[in-house]
C-alpha cells in the first residue's frame, strides 16, 4: 500500500507536474492571444477586470480588423505565394532527391554538398545584396519576387529530406519495373513517388509553413500594403506611429496562426514521422 | 538483305544518342539542373554581390565606390558594433543552452507513457509551427509596460513585488528576448530528442538493470552517449539559426533600449536598409559567414564520421 503512494507520488512530481509546467509556458502566450482578440477595448485595457478570463465575448475586434485593414487580401497573398512556391519546390526539391539519391553521375557529390550547405544558409546572410538583385529582376514589391526567392531555401530543405526517404526504398522493385520495359523516370513515377508520400506530404507541408512564416524576405522586398503577407503585415500595418491596437492585433495574430496550426493538425501524424526521421538523418 | 555502311553507322549513331539520353548521367543532370540554376542565380550570385558590395561605400540609390576593408575596419572601432557582437554571443550561447537542457528534460519526460500522449505532443509543438512574427507579438503585449499579464501573475502570486519592466531596461529586454528564442525553439530540441531516445535499443537498459545500474547511471553512461549524435545536429542547426536570427528582436526591442539587444541581423536592416548604407550593412551581415562556416565544417566532420 505505501509503495503505491510512493509511484503515484512519483509519478506526479517525476512526470504530470513538470510536463504540467511546460504545457503551460508552451500554450499559455495563445492563450492570452485567443482571449485578447474576443475583449472589447474597455475590458481590454481595464487593469481592474479580471484579465485571465472574458468577461464579455465580442467579435467587435474581427470587425474593425476586416472593416479597416487589408487583411484578407494579405491572407490570399500568403496562401497564392507558400502553394506556388511550395508546389515549384518540392517538383524540384523530388526530381534533384531522386538524381542524388538514386543515380551515379560526375558531380552528384558535390551537388549534394551543396545542398546541404544551402539548407544552413540564414536568409540575413545574404537579403541586402539578394534585394538588388530582386530590383534587376524588376520584382521590387511585387508578390513574384517572394515566389522566385522563397524556393532558394526551400528546395534544399525538400531535397535534403527527400533524399533520405528515397534511400530507404529498396532498389529492387524499380529495377524489376526497368526491366520490364519502363523508362528510368516511368520506374521513378510509377514505382517511387507513390512508396514516398509519406516524405512528399511532410516536405510540401513543411515548405507551405516555412513560406507562411518567412519574414525577411518579405520585410525587405515588399513595401505596399496590398502586397504583404499576413505574417509581414501585422506586425507592420497595424502598428502605427507607437499606437497598438492589441485586440485587432491578436485577432489578426489569431487569423493568421490557424491556416498553418490546422493544416498541421490534419497531418500530425505525418508531421512527426517526418520531423523525427529529419532529425536523426540529420 | 544487304545494308549499306551508310544505314549501318547512321543506325548505330542513333543508338549511340538513345543510350547517352538514357544514361545515369544525362538524367541525373536534367534532374538537377532546375534546383542547380535556382541556387546559382539566388543563392551564390547574391553571395559573391554581398562580399562586393561590402568592400564598397554603396548607399541607398548610389553604386559608391571600392573602398577595400574600410567597411570593416570601421566596424572593428565602432563601440556600437562591439556591443552587438557581445549581445549576439549572449543570446546565442544562452538560448542555445537552455533549449538544450529543457529540450532533454522534456523529451525524457514525452518519452514516458502517459494518456493523450500525441495531444500533448502536438501541443507542445506549437510554438514552433505558428508564425513567429504573430507568436512574437502576443508576447509584445505580454511584455507591454502598463498591460503585462506576466506581471500581472507574478504580482498575484506574490512572486514579485514590484512590476518587472520586460523590455523597458537593457537587462531585462534580454532576458525577454531569450526567454521568447527559447520558447519558440525548445520544441524542435524536444522532438528531435525524443525521436534520439525512441531509437536506443531497450535491452541496453535492461541489461543495465540486472547489472544493479540506477536510472542516474543509466542516463549518464547509456542515454546521454547514445543521444549524442543527435544532440551534436540539433544543437548544431540551432546555434546558426539563433546567431542569425532577426524576427523575434525585431519585433519585441528593435535592438532596444539603447542597443542592449542589438544582435548581427538587425543591426545589417537598421543600417543597410533603414539608414542606407548599403556597403555597411553587408559587411555586417557577412559577420555571419565565419558562424555558418564554422557549423558547416563541423556538421561535415561529424557526417563523415558515421
Amino acid at each position: 500500500m505505501r509503495r503505491r503512494h510512493l509511484q503515484i507520488i512519483k509519478r506526479i512530481f517525476g512526470l504530470y507536474l513538470p510536463l504540467a509546467a511546460f504545457l503551460f509556458f508552451a500554450l499559455f502566450p495563445f492563450y492570452w492571444m485567443l482571449i485578447s482578440s474576443f475583449k472589447s477595448n474597455p475590458e481590454l485595457y481595464n487593469l481592474r477586470a479580471k484579465r485571465l478570463w472574458i468577461n464579455n465575448p465580442t467579435l467587435e475586434q474581427f470587425k474593425e480588423l476586416f472593416r479597416k485593414t487589408a487583411i484578407l487580401r494579405w491572407l490570399s497573398n500568403s496562401f497564392f505565394i507558400s502553394f506556388l512556391t511550395s508546389t515549384i519546390s518540392m517538383a524540384f526539391g523530388i526530381m534533384a532527391g531522386y538524381a542524388l539519391a538514386r543515380l551515379k553521375f560526375p558531380g552528384a557529390e558535390a551537388f549534394g554538398l551543396a545542398t546541404f550547405i544551402t539548407y544552413l544558409v540564414p536568409t540575413t546572410l545574404i537579403f541586402i545584396p539578394l534585394a538588388s538583385v530582386v530590383k534587376s529582376l524588376g520584382l521590387t514589391n511585387s508578390i513574384w519576387a517572394l515566389v522566385v526567392t522563397y524556393p532558394t531555401f526551400l528546395i534544399p530543405f525538400c531535397t535534403w529530406m527527400l533524399i533520405a526517404y528515397f534511400k530507404s526504398i529498396p532498389k529492387d522493385m524499380e529495377e524489376c519495373a526497368m526491366i520490364d520495359g519502363c523508362s528510368r523516370t516511368g520506374a521513378m513515377i510509377r514505382i517511387v513517388l507513390p512508396m514516398a508520400i509519406p516524405g512528399i506530404v511532410f516536405s510540401g507541408m513543411f515548405s507551405f509553413t516555412l513560406s507562411w512564416n518567412e519574414f525577411v524576405y518579405a520585410l525587405t522586398f515588399i513595401s505596399s500594403t496590398t502586397h504583404k503577407t499576413i505574417s509581414v503585415a501585422v506586425p507592420t500595418e497595424l502598428i502605427r506611429q507607437d499606437a497598438y491596437f492589441w485586440g485587432e492585433l491578436m485577432a489578426a495574430s489569431l487569423i493568421g496562426s490557424v491556416p498553418v496550426a490546422l493544416l498541421y493538425s490534419f497531418f500530425m501524424d505525418y508531421f512527426v514521422s517526418g520531423l523525427t526521421a529529419g532529425a536523426l538523418k540529420g | 538483305m544487304i545494308v549499306s555502311p551508310v544505314r549501318m553507322e547512321r543506325l548505330s549513331l542513333r543508338r549511340w544518342t538513345t543510350r547517352f539520353i538514357k544514361s545515369d548521367s544525362v538524367t541525373g543532370y536534367g534532374l538537377i539542373s532546375p534546383a542547380l540554376f535556382l541556387m546559382l542565380l539566388l543563392l551564390a550570385y547574391p553571395f559573391v554581390l554581398a562580399v562586393y558590395i561590402s568592400l564598397t561605400d554603396r548607399v541607398l540609390g548610389e553604386p559608391g565606390k571600392f573602398i577595400w576593408l574600410s567597411n570593416f575596419l570601421k566596424l572593428f572601432q565602432d563601440k556600437f558594433f562591439h556591443e552587438t557582437v557581445r549581445n549576439s554571443f549572449i543570446y546565442t550561447i544562452s538560448t542555445v543552452f537552455l533549449k538544450l537542457t529543457l529540450g532533454l528534460i522534456l523529451a525524457l519526460l514525452l518519452n514516458q507513457d502517459f494518456p493523450r500522449k500525441n495531444l500533448v505532443r502536438g501541443a507542445l509543438l506549437l510554438p514552433w509551427i505558428v508564425p513567429t512574427s504573430l507568436s512574437v507579438l502576443t508576447w509584445l503585449w505580454m511584455f507591454d509596460s502598463l498591460f503585462s499579464v506576466i506581471n500581472y501573475i507574478l504580482l498575484g502570486l506574490g512572486i514579485i513585488s514590484k512590476k518587472i519592466p520586460w523590455l523597458g531596461d537593457p537587462f531585462w529586454a534580454m532576458v525577454s528576448v531569450i526567454i521568447v528564442n527559447t520558447w519558440r525553439g525548445l520544441p524542435f530540441f524536444a522532438v528531435s530528442i525524443l525521436a534520439g531516445l525512441m531509437a536506443i535499443p531497450q535491452p541496453l537498459y535492461e541489461a543495465a538493470r540486472v547489472d544493479g545500474a540506477q536510472a542516474f547511471r543509466q542516463f549518464w553512461h547509456i542515454t546521454l552517449p547514445l543521444l549524442q549524435p543527435v544532440i551534436a545536429v540539433v544543437v548544431l542547426f540551432s546555434t546558426i539559426w539563433t546567431f542569425a536570427d532577426f524576427q523575434i528582436v525585431y519585433i519585441l526591442t528593435h535592438g532596444g533600449p539603447i542597443n542592449a539587444t542589438q544582435i548581427f541581423a538587425t543591426m545589417a536592416y537598421d543600417v543597410a536598409l533603414v539608414a542606407g548604407r548599403i556597403g555597411e550593412g553587408s559587411a555586417i551581415s557577412l559577420f555571419l559567414f565565419p558562424a555558418l562556416l564554422v557549423v558547416v565544417i563541423l556538421m561535415l566532420r561529424y557526417l563523415r564520421r558515421d
